[in-house]
């Protein structure tokens, strides 16, 4: 029996979603196949974009800059994953109702699954990116970290709740405030570089940071987790010797497996809260959607 | 009976905003401005559907139908109340909602039964049935897009149909295709009524209504005025119509009319087929005026069988009582009962002024072979 009332709690808005699974994979896979229809190249066009800014990061960096960190490639690419899956997913989502309005007004579903449907798909983008980026250690016989590749699940699933609750909520107040589309891609750029995709955290700020006790500041952003866990995997060296001075480089954070293990763990419940309290305040934007669209 | 569909006390509002600031800077310039009115669409309405029925949602536009089907397939949350579904639900709230123009009609077909909860298994098993219902079998691998709106349609129909749900709950989607694909509906919508499934019908052809439904909810204004029978919900309703359109110009208005009784003669409506039939329709006018007598004889199925205004004669009324003559000749009618409602309109086509729902049963005897409802009495040349 179904009941439907002026709002569910919280366990009911849960297993109404995960009842419609199969919703969900066929919102992705359409989402996929219109995004994609007509054109030859189909899914290859997926991996231009990300590779264009991929070229001119090294570019700009290890060419011209001389930021002196060998195999720069490999550690712009493993941080580059991570952002492109959250960056396209909150782009995405955060327009998807008031786009798919029509829908929204007329077929009963859990609304939710239009935002997750964006995360899902910007999630086979990722592993299609990421294919890629182990076809391209395979080739260049670069070995990752064996022995921390199994953080690598929990990192994950932290950065698939982080996307899906801010791109639940994302989705819900651009139906009463529209601007919030386009303060979200400023916001973006901006999350971008505080996040340490291309340059090192190490090296580059975090002496300025803890000079003035900053340091745990740029932590808080949950994204660096996420992006020096992969970088650790990838990249491996916390220590590099630079290619134009010769010089020690600290890379990354010389911490031990274990401290990546409950950093991420860590992260792994707080997204995990964070979601479901994307889902309330979901819940509770959603009940005037029909005045709003 | 189990009731599948429960709706307790359930109530809607919604906010219209007068001044829209749906923009950052005017919310943050204008934090208070702009008024909101609360707009109660659906008031305290409470009402049971059991497995098998089927019942009729009547009202006039804006009475809250459309509110009130979407609070009960949870497109909509109301503001108070519970709404309580057993078993499966497939809504056609409008035909294609939720088809992806660049999509081919295979692939929205399974988008589609998706989205009404139906696993991709289940899709398979009836797809050929949802192809064929749809007629559509050289363009189902065709986009969307290029389908013309009756296709689409077709297409929509189908797969809620097909997915045989406990519930299905039908947004005047019916009036829609061409006529022969909405006799394919209504048979459908019988074969469901058979198989015991409950269906819930929003519609504005009185008619349909009496054609399809057990039982008929009339909205007035948000709020429940009738839940009952068919005839008398229809009444109800014609009442309501009518209260409605004469108020508002009441001094230019037509007389207040009043059906007060149809008789005939000898006392019995009962005739032959081929004799006449003569009835006495007494109405009562306030004022002096005119109008046109509305028949509608249906079967006892609700079949309509004929409705015929007097356009050639109008009648004019008195003050006071007032008697009409209808003689109707050569009753074509085979052997059976039928029902006559009788009327009164301000021009052929215009507002109902006066309405008597069920004013005459009648009883037609016929000796001869033919079976069904007229005779069309065949010439064979060989």
């Amino acid at each position: 029996m179904r009941v439907v009332s002026a709002r569910d709690p919280l366990g009911v808005r849960l297993r109404n979603l995960l009842g419609r699974r199969e919703l969900l994979s066929s919102l992705i896979v359409s989402d996929i196949r219109i995004k994609y229809k007509g054109s030859a190249l189909g899914l290859v066009w997926s991996m231009l974009s990300p590779a264009l800014t991929l070229a001119t990061y090294y570019m700009v960096f290890s060419v011209f800059l001389k930021n002196g960190i060998p195999n720069f490639v490999v550690y712009l690419f493993s941080g580059l994953v991570v952002w492109n899956m959250f960056q396209s997913a909150v782009n995405a989502a955060t327009g998807v109702i008031v786009d798919r309005a029509g829908l929204v007004k007329k077929v009963s579903f859990p609304r939710e699954i239009l935002a997750l449907s964006n995360v899902g798909a910007s999630m086979i983008y990722f592993g299609i990116q990421l294919g890629v980026l182990v076809a391209f250690l395979a080739v260049i016989r670069h070995a990752p970290a064996w022995n921390f590749l199994w953080i690598l699940p929990i990192s994950f699933l932290a950065l698939y709740l982080l996307t899906a609750s801010i791109a639940i909520v994302m989705s819900a107040i651009t139906v009463y405030l529209r601007d919030v589309r386009h303060l979200m891609e400023v916001v973006l750029q901006l999350w971008f570089w505080v996040s340490p995709v291309v340059y090192s955290y190490e090296n580059s700020i975090a002496a300025a940071l803890h000079r003035h006790g900053l340091a745990n500041l740029y932590f808080l952003n949950p994204m660096t987790l996420i992006i020096l866990t992969f970088q650790r995997i990838f990249y491996v060296s916390t220590t590099v010797r630079s290619t134009t001075s010769g010089l020690p480089l600290h890379i990354l954070p010389t911490w031990p497996m274990s401290t990546y293990f409950y950093l991420n763990a860590g992260l792994l419940g707080g997204t995990a809260i964070l979601f479901l309290i994307a889902l309330s305040v979901f819940g509770r934007l959603e009940g005037n959607f029909e005045s709003e669209l | 009976m189990v009731n599948v569909v429960e709706v307790e006390h359930v109530s809607k509002q919604f906010k219209i905003h007068h001044e829209r600031h749906q923009s950052l800077k005017e919310r943050l310039l204008h934090p208070r401005s702009g008024s909101i009115e609360v707009f109660e669409a659906l008031k305290d309405v409470s009402f049971a559907v059991s497995a098998g029925e089927t019942v009729g949602i009547l009202g006039r536009n804006g009475s809250g139908k459309s509110t009130l089907l979407k609070t009960i397939c949870g497109v909509l949350q109301p503001t108070s109340g519970e709404i309580r579904l057993r078993g499966s639900l497939a809504a056609l709230l409008e035909l294609g909602a939720g088809f992806q123009h660049e999509l081919s009609g295979r692939d929205n077909v399974y988008l589609y039964g998706s989205m009404l909860g139906f696993s991709r298994k289940m899709v398979d098993a009836i797809f050929d049935d949802v192809v064929a219902f749809s007629e559509l079998e050289h363009f189902i691998d065709t986009q969307v897009k290029f389908y013309s709106s009756g296709m689409y349609v077709r297409l929509a129909f189908a797969v809620a149909v097909n997915v045989n749900p406990d519930v299905l709950v039908v947004d005047e989607v019916l009036a829609v295709g061409d006529e022969r694909f909405q006799a394919k509906c209504i048979d459908r919508i019988r074969v469901f009524q058979d198989e015991g499934r409950a269906i819930l019908l929003v519609t504005h052809q009185a008619d349909q209504v009496r054609a399809i439904c057990d039982r008929a909810i009339v909205l007035q204004s948000g709020r429940m005025v009738a839940d009952g029978p068919v005839a008398d919900s229809l009444r109800v309703f014609r009442d309501y119509l009518l209260g409605e359109a004469v108020a508002p110009d009441a001094p230019e208005a037509p007389v207040a009319l009043h059906i007060d009784a149809v008789t005939t003669p000898s006392g019995a409506f009962e005739t032959r087929h081929g004799a006449s039939l003569h009835l006495d329709v007494d109405v009562s006018a306030e004022r002096a005026g005119a109008g046109y007598l509305v028949l509608e004889i249906f079967t006892r199925g609700g079949l309509l069988v004929s409705r015929t205004d007097s356009q050639a004669s109008p009648v004019s009324l008195s003050p006071g009582s007032n008697r009409i003559g209808v003689e109707l000749s050569d009753i074509p009618l085979l052997d059976g009962v039928y029902e006559m409602n009788v009327g009164i309109v301000d021009r052929p086509g215009g507002t109902v002024l006066a309405w008597r729902e069920k004013a005459v049963t009648m009883q037609v005897v016929y000796e001869g072979r033919a079976s069904g409802v007229i005779e069309l009495a065949p010439l064979i040349r060989q």
